[in-house]
């Protein structure tokens, strides 16, 4: 544990926790016959601003920027958040590849909150600067960028640069002083790991790709996803069954979406101690995981309504919540 | 010169009561304070309540003032004529002091921290303060007892 002070940011992540959305909260939404009727729940709740278009694409992207100048303005040191940010830098990475390689411009592509915006990125992939990349992604980037020039294939580079992402969110994890950083990026991957064999399974993908996708952590085996990939769905699941992942086999039983509730829910699983923590950075980080899936869960329900979906099949991917 | 020195001793041990308990109270209520801003930055309403669990720790302070009174006036000073002390009848009281000292110093630090963790609750649940508030009251039951202690020895020693 860090010698850092966490009193006064502790105290008022617990007051800001009695504004997140709990499952009844999300209920509420759900029940809201409308988009609009939602749209109109969230600006009740306070979500957006007052100058903020009533959309729901507006109001999601002001609450995410308000949840991280809230966590920027309670942690001392964001650097014990950068676990949170490498899945936004290494996409930046693969954008930035996939642009600079194929001469194509496309809009809205780059994620803003990210210690290398786009633009940055686009500059440093461009003139292939890749030292001006943190240590964890000059290889991706440079193995990246080479793929994709000479095969062309995309799924590789994006292959490369997300085994990479693991790679590193697994080092911050096992490099962090706080147990909920090492928790999580075990969390992370092992849940990562889960859902390429799965997709590998389904798509009946090679050993070998399995093997270049998966990143190694200390609760799954890849060698034993991978053979258990490789044979059917049923083993993927038998092997689950032995592992701290067990209810992940149950929900892949259930059904695809089922599994990917599963997903998102083992994290907020890992975080949920922190709800009792009261002198370190847990529970700060876990209210910026909260938030997160807060915004992710509004983000279903709203597309599921925006969509005319029944409430069941919403509320069947609707994640669990922190509080 | 030497027939001060009995004084001295017992001066010291007011000086260590009043010092540490007063240092443990501070640090106590500087914790608390700390944990009850972060609440009061994002609801005000809950000022009356967060500043009650705030001021828990200060007791410690209270009491090792109150020894320190006990002392000087034990010794004459208070009253402007100064009682001769042996160095033997120093040292007792000096060693009669330290229990509220010591015991103020650890309790004031820790019940500040547990005035925290209740500064968390009342954030969440502010009609369990009643409950939130007796976790930090629990700690003061040490130093009510170290001051118990230190009464009764202060009280028994002839001067």
């Amino acid at each position: 544990m860090s010698d850092i002070d966490f009193t006064y940011a502790v105290a008022r992540t617990r007051a800001l926790e009695v504004h997140l959305f709990s499952a009844s909260t999300i209920e509420q939404l759900l029940a809201c016959t409308t988009y609009e009727e939602c749209l109109d729940y969230l600006l009740e709740k306070g979500w957006g601003d007052d100058d903020t278009p009533r959309d729901a694409e507006s109001i999601l992207s002001r609450e995410r920027e308000k949840a991280w100048e809230t966590v920027r303005e309670l942690a001392p040191d964001m650097s014990m958040f950068d676990v949170l940010f490498y899945p936004n830098l290494f996409h930046n990475l693969k954008a930035a590849i996939k642009e600079v390689c194929t001469s194509e411009t496309n809009a809205h592509i780059f994620y803003e909150d990210s210690p290398i915006s786009g633009e940055q990125m686009m500059e440093i992939i461009r003139e292939k600067d890749f030292g001006r990349l943190p240590q964890s992604m000059v290889r991706a980037a440079q193995d990246a960028y080479d793929t994709l020039l000479h095969t062309r294939d995309g799924q590789l580079c994006d292959v490369i640069v997300d085994k990479a992402a693991l790679d590193a969110i697994y080092a911050a994890g096992k490099a962090a002083e706080d147990d909920i950083i090492r928790d999580y990026a075990e969390s992370v991957v092992a849940v990562a790991d889960i859902k390429i064999a799965v997709r590998a399974q389904k798509t009946a993908k090679t050993a070998e790709f399995m093997k270049r996708a998966m990143a190694d952590c200390s609760t799954i085996s890849v060698n034993d996803l991978i053979r258990a990939a490789g044979s059917s769905m049923e083993a993927i699941q038998e092997y689950l069954s032995g592992t701290v992942y067990a209810a992940g086999a149950k929900a892949l039983e259930e059904s695809t979406s089922a599994f990917e509730r599963w997903c998102d829910n083992r994290i907020i699983e890992t975080i949920k101690p922190q709800k009792y923590n009261s002198d370190s950075v847990g529970p700060i980080f876990a209210y910026a995981i909260a938030r997160e899936n807060e915004i992710k869960t509004v983000r279903i329900v709203l597309t599921g309504k925006q969509n005319d979906l029944p409430v069941d099949s919403i509320r069947e991917r609707v994640r669990e919540m922190y509080v | 010169m030497s027939e001060y020195i009995g004084i001295v001793y017992a001066l010291l041990g007011a000086a260590a009561a009043v010092f540490l308990a007063g240092a443990g109270s501070s640090m106590g209520v500087g914790i608390a304070g700390q944990a009850a801003a972060g609440v009061i930055s994002e609801d005000p309403s809950k000022f009356a309540k967060v500043l009650i669990l705030q001021l828990l720790p200060g007791t410690q302070g209270i009491y090792g003032l109150l020894v320190g009174f006990i002392v000087l006036s034990k010794i004459g000073l208070l009253g402007g004529s100064m009682a001769e002390v042996s160095v033997q009848t120093g040292l007792l009281i000096l060693a009669a002091c330290l229990p509220i000292g010591i015991v103020g110093l650890v309790s004031g630090k820790y019940q500040g921290k547990a005035a925290a963790g209740a500064i968390g609750v009342v954030a969440k649940k502010p009609e369990q303060f009643g409950k939130a508030m007796l976790f930090p009251a629990m700690v003061e039951t040490y130093a009510i007892l170290a001051l118990l202690i230190t009464i009764l020895v202060v009280s028994a020693i002839q001067v």
